[in-house]
């Protein structure tokens, strides 16, 4: 490693931690903003509130029926992570290990959806789906859903198959494993810390993905981010201390399965595959 | 002799049982984004009264539509480039760092969070009483509260909360890429900083910086719930996106929202391929050290 010990170099240096340290700052004011927020019992031009209560949370998840909000989230995540999950690991491991023609062609179509505004896609996707008569229902929350998160998947499995050596399937076949043999008891138990990365990395994005299930979501089908920000919206008619405590409810749903994830994967995998070499 | 059945002529080429597995998904991906996608193409050019191309000539010719990508472009262009601009020099510095676990784990929060949560938060934060008016008039910065939300920077700061760890993490992974080496090796033959950065690193980050613009300014454009909750969303900050969810959902005139919705992709395709493009101007090769 090198260190330059200029003077300027010093400036410099300090400059980039501040502007870092300025960052982090506010971003935690943020956060903090709303829990403070949410155990308020008045807070009005003061740095903190006058007293501190727990009412609100309470009060939250009775106004917003958020047992039952609560519930859907959990069903639709669950049922996109397993079915984007199947999907997903099957057809890595085709363009993983198989060169045909149009490939190229195939990998494209699963990278569109990433680099594409949610709503370009999700407007004549809604529209599709409310036509079919699926708009606000719980299989048309799902398959809105799947858009990103199947390519997603597909696209985190190709490298991590690519590293599987297939001499191992291959000596496999001689000592005589069938189709269904080889993959439980070879493939499966190799793919599964791959598979467990994704399908958490999935299972995150989905919880905070707001603007796809907010197109199809009906009354009964709505996820938590939805009726939070519904809840934003409307802010006036409800107190700004129960909306907070809804706001504390997901980000303790969403951090939960955060902290759960980073045990299997890096932080800078969330937004990318990064190949990360130890600096020195 | 024979010749070779069908089969090892197709397995010859790629196909046999394995590559089948790619039909499930790629059922999925045909029937939910590329099926839509040509509908919606079709929708758009049918509208509820008019000319096929009624709905794109209503939308260049009515200021309150067609201004929305101006007021689109004018958030998330300045955003990507003050994300990436600051995210470049953190990220140099943070590679020197041998713990960066804890720092990457706090700037992934609010991509994990999302905006809408975020922008719950800085309506307090950034609120006339909030504890940043409070902190800038303390230290002089500010004379009385300004006004943070509800206009343009509310919707800049929401999308400089989420955006600029979004385009750390992905320079971090690029620039961690890059062997050590080679600025060792810059520095043994004289190099001062500024020159190893402008003419060894920079030619070699050239392509990912591309490609993380392009992606940050994805995140930027699509921007929809903060533009709503701490934009203006019948003023200034009436971007694109929400003319097409109003046009798709408030009017019911789903025609005119899938129009916009095309609209939307092509300007932003143009965008990203105006950037890359300009990527094959610069360096592309290795950026490992080794001979080979």
């Amino acid at each position: 490693m090198i260190r330059d010990q200029g003077l300027l170099s010093k400036i410099w240096r300090f400059a980039v931690w501040a502007v870092a340290g300025l960052f982090i700052l506010n971003l935690l004011g943020v956060i903090a903003a709303v829990i403070v927020n949410s155990f308020a019992t008045r807070w009005l031009g003061t740095w903190l509130p006058l007293g501190l209560t727990t009412k609100w949370y309470f009060s939250a998840w009775k106004e917003f029926q958020l047992s039952s909000v609560v519930l859907v989230t959990f069903q639709v995540v669950f049922a996109v992570v397993i079915i984007s999950g199947l999907l997903g690991v099957t057809t890595a491991y085709a363009l993983a290990r198989r060169d045909f023609p149009g490939k190229r062609i195939v990998v494209l179509l699963f990278l569109l959806p990433l680099l594409i505004p949610p709503l370009t896609y999700g407007i004549p996707l809604a529209t599709v789906l409310y036509q079919l008569g699926l708009g606000g229902s719980f299989w048309g929350v799902v398959l809105i859903n799947l858009v990103p998160s199947l390519p997603f998947v597909v696209l985190v499995m190709i490298p991590f198959i690519e590293q599987i050596d297939p001499r191992i399937e291959a000596a496999a076949r001689v000592f005589g494993a069938g189709t269904g043999s080889l993959f439980l008891r070879i493939l499966l138990p190799l793919l599964l810390p791959g598979m467990l990365a994704a399908l958490l990395l999935v299972l995150v994005r989905t919880i905070a993905m707001f603007e796809l299930t907010f197109l199809v979501a009906g009354p009964t089908s709505q996820t938590l981010v939805v009726s939070l920000y519904y809840a934003v919206f409307a802010s006036g008619v409800r107190a700004g201390q129960s909306i907070d405590a809804m706001a504390v409810i997901y980000m303790v749903t969403t951090l939960f399965w955060l902290v759960l994830a980073l045990q299997f994967v890096n932080p800078s995998q969330i937004v990318a595959r990064a190949k990360q070499q130890p600096a020195s | 002799m024979r010749a070779p059945s069908l089969r090892t002529r197709l397995a010859s080429r790629g196909f046999d049982g394995t590559t089948l597995l790619v039909l499930p998904g790629l059922a999925v991906m045909l029937g939910l984004f590329i099926y839509p996608f040509f509908y919606g193409l079709a929708d758009s050019l049918m509208p509820k009264e008019g000319v096929w191309y009624a709905n794109y000539a209503n939308f260049f010719s009515d200021p309150f539509q067609y201004r929305t990508i101006a007021a689109t472009l004018w958030l998330a262009i300045p955003v990507t480039i003050v994300n990436l601009a600051f995210a470049v020099p953190i990220a140099f510095r943070v590679r020197l760092m041998t713990r960066q676990r804890l720092l990457t784990t706090i700037l992934v929060l609010p991509i994990t969070l999302g905006t809408v949560f975020v922008a719950d938060g800085l309506l307090t934060f950034l609120g006339p009483q909030g504890w940043f008016n409070r902190v800038m008039i303390l230290v002089g910065l500010f004379d009385g509260p300004v006004k943070l939300t509800n206009n343009y920077w509310g919707v800049f700061a929401s999308l400089v909360i989420t955006g600029f760890p979004f385009a750390f993490l992905l320079t971090l992974s690029y620039v961690t890429g890059i062997d050590p080496a080679i600025e060792q090796a810059a520095a043994t033959l004289g190099a001062s900083p500024r020159q190893r950065f402008m003419r060894v690193f920079l030619p070699l980050l050239v392509p990912g910086l591309a490609v993380t613009f392009c992606l940050a300014f994805v995140q930027a454009f699509a921007v929809f719930p903060s533009a709503v909750l701490l934009g203006s969303p019948a003023g200034s900050t009436r971007v694109i996106s929400i003319a097409a969810y109003q046009a798709a959902f408030e009017q019911y005139d789903h025609s005119l929202g899938s129009a916009i919705a095309m609209i939307m992709g092509a300007v932003e395709l143009v965008i990203v391929l105006l950037v890359l493009g300009s990527r094959s101007l610069f360096y592309r090769g290795p950026t490992g050290g080794t001979k080979g």
